[in-house]
C-alpha cells in the first residue's frame, strides 16, 4: 500500500527549528511504524535519526509520537495508524530535542534514579542460604509494576509533566511502585516522602493520558493512585 | 584531541554480563560501564522463558543432571570443567538475583517457581524436569532491571550512548579502549588496566533473527581486526520458533507449558522425531525437524511454515495422551506467557488462545565468539595463552559452556555466572596491577580515520543495500542446513560485499547522533564475522549441534571433537583446540 509519511525533522547542526520532511513509500500494510521509517532511512535520507534496538516493543528505545499519540514505533502496525494515506510522527513532548527523533533522556533517567529503583532490606539473608520466601498473593501485589521499560511514553504525554518538567512523572510512579508494594522491601517510607514532594505524586491530575500510552498495558493512573493512597492513609495495602 | 578517561576496570557493553562484571568488579575498583545503547535498552532484557538452576524446590534435581543435559545438548563440544561450573554456580546465582530484589514466580510454599525447558531432564527418567526459574515470560527484562538497579545502588559509573571503535593495545596486554559519544561524535580514550568485553551477539547478519538492531558483534569484530582469534564462530543456534517472517521470539518456555508443534497435516511430528523429549527435545533438532517436514512438503498450506500449537484445550489433549495429569486454562496461560501471547496478536493478529501461531526457525544465539578461560580472560591462541588485562563474557564470549548448540535458559545463566567470575577477575587483576603507559596523542587516531572515511565516503552503494543482501544470503547458505558448495559462493559474496562495502553512499556528514556513520560501521563488524562464520562452516566437515552440513551429515568425533579458532589477518587461518572432556564421553544423541 502507498503511505504518506510526515516526519518533524530537526538537526542541531544546520536547523535552527524543526521542519516537516515528507515522504512517498511503498509499504506492506502488516508493516511496524519502525519499517516504514527505516525505508526512509535505508533508501531515501540517511540522515534521519532515531533510536532502535529490539523491534518488538521490550526495549523501549523507540517512543514518539504517532498522529499525536505516544507510541513505540515497533509496536504499531501501519494499518493500525494510516489515515487517509498519512501517518505523522513526532518526538515526545516535554523533552529537549537533539536531532529528529532523539531525545535527552538524562532528566528522566534523573528522576528514575531519584526514587530509590532497588530493593532495600538489611534484614539477615536466610540462614540456609536459599531465597527469602514471598507468597504468589505477595509478588502479584505489584506484578503490573514490574513490567515498566522506561520508554518514557506515559510521562511524556502527561500534561502535568509538560507544564513542569520538574514534576517527577508517572514513570519514575511506577518504579517507586514496584518496590514500596514489594513485602520484601523496607525503603516504602522513604519513598513516599519522597513522592510527597512539591513535585512528586501529587501533581498527577489523572487525565489518563499515561495509562492509554503505556505500551505494556500497565494501568499507570492506578498505580499512581494506590501510592496517592499510601500516601494519605499511611498505610501500604 | 580526544577526551581522555582512566578506570581500574572498564566494561564494554550494559547487558546481563556486563552489569553483573561491573557489579562486582566495582566493589572493590574504580569501575565504569560503556554502552551504545542505554543500560536498560540491552537485548537481555529481551530474554524471556527463564534461567535455569537445579533448585529442585518443584521436583528433584542436581546439578550434575543440568550438567549433562548441557553437555549432550551441546552435542559433546562444550568443555565440561566449564560447564560444571556454569551449572554448579548457577544455583547461587538464582538465589543472588532473588537477593538482589528479582521478583521471580513464586510456589504456593513461596519459594522461586520453575518449569520445563527443551533438553533439561531428570537424567534417571529421561523426563522434563522444571528447572526454569521465571518471572512470567520476561525473565530476561527481570535480570536486565535488577542488575541496573543494583549498580545504581552501588553507584556505577554510566557512560551511555558510546560506541566502542576499537581496544588500545600493546603488544599482548589490552590498555583500554576507544568509543565515541553518539551525541557528539566526539572521540573517548578509556584508558584501563583489566577490561571486559560483553557487547553480546551478532544475529543481525541474518534477516530471519530474534536479535536486535544492534547486535553487531562490535567486540568480537574488533578484536578480528587487531588480529586476535575468535572461537567455534560455525555454531550459531537457530531458534525454532521464530514468528513467522518476522523472526520476533516465541519463547520455548511455551513448549514448557504444554505447547506443540504441528504440521500442515495437523500432526505433532515431534513425536517421531524424538519420541521420548518431543517439542521438548533441544532447539537445532526442533529446527532441523521443522524444516524437514517443510521439505517433505508438511508445512501449513504446503508452505515454509508450521505451527505452534497452545490453545488450552490441546495442550491439555496432549498432557493426557502423554500421562501427564496437568490441566491448564486460558487464564493460566495468560498469566504465564503475556507477552509472547500478545507479540502473536500485535504483530501476527492470531490469538494464540483461540488459533495456532505460524512459526519459522529465527537466528537467534551464538555459541562461538571471544574465546576465553573459565574465568573469563581472553585467550589469544589455541594453546591458551592470555591477552593480559583483557575479558570477555556472555554472549560475545565462547567458555565454552554451550557447545554445538546452547540449551534453553542457558544463556541467562552464562551472562550471571561468568559475568561475576570475570568481575571479580578483573578487580583482583586491577588491585595488582598499574597503568601501562599509552600514547594519549596517537592512540585514538585509528578510529577517528575509521570514521571519518565512512562519514565522507562519496560512493554510490547504501549500507541498508549491502546489509540486505548479506542477510539474505546468509539465511540462504548458512542456516540451519548447509553445504560446501553453498558456504563456496556465501565466501565469494561477502568478498563482493566487502569490496562494495569500500564504495559508500552516506547522506550525513555531521558529527551529532550521526547513525548513518555508526550503522555503516557496524555493517563492516557484520560483513568480517560474516566471513569467519562460512569460512569455519566450510572448514568443519561434519554435523554436530547448530552446524549441519548436507554433505557431511554425521558427527564425526575423530576429526572434529574439537574447538575451531579462527583469525582473519589477511586471509582466514583456521586451528584446533581439543575440547576439554571430564566425566562424559560422546554418545549418540537421542531424546
Amino acid at each position: 500500500m502507498k503511505l504518506h509519511l510526515k516526519i518533524k525533522r530537526f538537526n542541531p547542526e544546520h536547523d535552527k527549528k524543526p521542519w516537516w520532511g515528507e515522504y512517498d513509500l511503498d509499504v506492506e500494510p502488516g508493516d511496524r511504524i519502525l519499517d516504514a521509517l527505516h525505508e526512509v532511512k535505508w533508501t531515501l535520507d540517511g540522515t534521519l535519526a532515531l533510536r532502535r534496538s529490539c523491534a518488538h516493543g521490550v526495549c523501549g528505545s523507540d517512543a514518539m509520537r504517532i498522529n499525536g499519540r505516544n507510541r513505540l514505533a515497533c509496536k504499531c502496525l501501519i494499518k493500525d495508524e494510516i489515515k487517509n494515506g498519512q501517518i505523522v510522527i513526532e518526538p515526545i513532548l516535554g523533552m529537549r530535542v537533539l536531532k529528529d527523533m532523539i531525545v535527552d533522556m538524562d532528566p528522566f533517567f534523573a528522576h528514575y534514579r531519584s526514587i530509590m529503583p532497588f530493593l532495600v532490606n538489611d534484614t539477615p539473608l536466610p540462614a540456609n542460604g536459599r531465597e527469602r520466601l514471598q507468597s504468589p498473593e505477595d509478588r502479584q501485589r505489584f506484578d503490573d509494576s514490574t513490567k515498566c521499560i522506561l520508554c518514557a511514553c506515559c510521562t511524556t504525554s502527561c500534561p502535568s509533566f509538560w507544564a513542569r518538567g520538574e514534576y517527577i512523572g508517572p514513570a519514575a510512579i511506577v518504579q517507586a511502585h514496584r518496590f514500596i508494594f514489594d513485602s520484601r522491601d523496607q525503603a516504602a517510607q522513604e519513598r513516599l516522602e519522597i513522592l510527597s514532594d512539591v513535585d512528586g505524586v501529587w501533581r498527577c491530575r489523572t487525565a489518563f493520558n499515561c495509562t492509554e500510552s503505556c505500551p505494556r498495558d500497565i494501568k499507570v493512573t492506578k498505580t499512581i493512585g494506590e501510592v496517592k493512597e499510601a500516601l494519605r492513609t499511611g498505610v501500604i495495602a | 584531541m580526544a577526551h581522555y578517561h582512566q578506570f581500574d576496570a572498564l566494561v564494554v557493553g550494559a547487558g546481563g554480563a556486563g552489569l553483573m562484571a561491573a557489579l562486582y568488579a566495582s566493589k572493590s575498583v574504580k569501575t565504569a560501564v560503556i554502552s551504545k545503547l542505554y543500560p536498560t535498552r540491552s537485548h537481555t532484557g529481551a530474554a524471556q522463558g527463564g534461567i535455569s538452576a537445579a533448585l529442585g524446590n518443584i521436583e528433584q534435581d542436581k546439578w550434575e543432571w543440568h550438567a549433562y543435559d548441557t553437555i549432550k545438548g551441546g552435542d559433546f563440544l562444550c568443555d565440561q570443567d566449564a560447564v560444571d561450573i556454569l551449572c554448579k554456580d548457577a544455583i547461587d546465582a538464582v538465589i543472588d538475583l532473588e537477593h538482589m530484589g528479582l521478583p521471580f514466580d513464586r510456589t504456593p510454599d513461596g519459594k522461586i517457581s520453575q518449569r520445563r525447558f527443551g533438553g533439561h531432564t531428570n537424567n534417571e527418567t529421561k523426563q522434563a524436569v522444571q528447572r526454569a526459574c521465571h518471572a512470567a515470560d520476561r525473565t530476561g527484562h527481570m535480570i536486565l532491571q535488577t542488575l541496573y538497579q543494583n549498580c545504581i545502588k552501588n553507584d556505577v559509573k554510566f557512560f551511555d550512548e558510546f560506541q566502542m571503535i576499537d581496544i588500545i593495545m600493546d603488544g599482548n596486554k589490552c590498555n583500554g579502549i576507544v568509543a565515541v559519544e553518539l551525541s557528539t561524535g566526539e572521540t573517548h580514550v578509556f584508558h584501563s588496566k583489566a577490561t571486559m568485553l560483553a557487547t553480546g551477539g551478532f544475529g543481525k547478519m541474518w534477516k530471519i533473527t530474534s536479535n536486535a538492531h544492534s547486535l553487531t558483534g562490535d567486540g568480537p569484530a574488533i578484536l578480528l581486526r587487531r588480529n586476535l582469534p575468535l572461537e567455534d564462530m560455525e555454531f550459531y543456534q537457530f531458534h525454532p520458533t521464530g514468528v513467522y517472517r518476522m523472526g520476533i521470539l516465541l519463547s520455548e518456555a511455551a513448549r514448557g507449558e504444554g505447547a506443540v508443534f504441528i504440521n500442515g497435516k495437523g500432526e505433532r511430528f515431534m513425536e517421531h522425531y524424538m519420541p521420548t523429549l518431543k517439542d521438548l527435545a533441544p532447539r537445532d533438532i526442533c529446527s532441523r525437524c521443522i524444516y524437514q517436514e517443510v521439505q517433505s512438503g508438511r508445512g501449513i498450506d504446503g508452505k515454509d511454515f508450521v505451527y505452534l500449537d497452545f490453545r488450552p484445550e490441546h495442550i491439555n489433549k496432549w498432557f493426557e495422551a502423554d500421562g501427564n495429569p496437568k490441566r491448564i486454562d486460558a487464564h493460566y496461560l495468560e498469566t504465564r506467557l503475556p507477552d509472547i501471547i500478545e507479540f502473536a496478536r500485535v504483530y501476527l493478529g492470531v490469538d494464540p488462545i483461540t488459533d495456532p501461531v505460524p512459526i519459522q526457525p529465527t537466528a537467534h544465539y551464538a555459541m562461538g565468539g571471544i574465546p576465553t578461560n573459565n574465568n573469563a580472560q581472553v585467550l589469544a591462541d589455541e594453546s591458551g595463552n592470555l591477552v593480559e588485562g583483557l575479558y570477555s563474557a556472555g554472549e560475545a564470549a565462547c567458555v565454552s559452556v554451550h557447545g554445538a548448540n546452547r540449551l534453553g535458559t542457558n544463556s541467562l545463566v552464562d551472562l550471571v555466572v561468568f559475568g561475576k567470575r570475570g568481575g571479580i577477575a578483573m578487580a583482583e587483576y586491577a588491585k595488582n596491577a598499574s597503568f601501562h603507559p599509552i600514547n594519549k596523542e596517537t592512540v585514538h587516531q585509528y578510529s577517528e580515520d575509521s570514521l571519518n572515511a565512512i562519514r565522507n565516503s562519496k560512493g554510490t552503494e547504501r549500507p541498508a543495500a549491502i546489509r540486505k543482501e548479506l542477510q539474505v544470503m546468509m539465511d540462504e547458505k548458512v542456516g540451519v542446513y548447509r553445504t560446501g558448495a553453498g558456504l563456496r559462493q556465501a565466501l565469494e559474496i561477502i568478498t563482493d560485499l566487502q569490496a562494495r562495502f569500500k564504495n559508500l553512499k552516506i547522506d550525513d556528514r555531521g558529527m551529532k547522533w550521526n547513525t548513518d556513520v555508526s550503522e555503516a560501521w557496524e555493517l563492516g563488524c557484520l560483513l568480517d564475522l560474516a566471513e569467519v562464520t562460512a569460512a569455519a562452516a566450510l572448514w568443519r566437515e561434519e554435523s554436530r549441534g547448530g552446524h549441519y552440513r548436507e554433505d557431511f551429515p554425521n558427527r564425526d568425533d575423530k576429526k572434529f571433537l574439537n574447538h575451531s579458532i579462527v583469525w582473519k589477518n589477511g586471509k582466514i587461518e583456521i586451528k584446533m583446540k581439543p575440547v576439554r572432556i571430564t566425566r562424559h564421553q560422546p554418545v549418540e544423541r537421542k531424546y
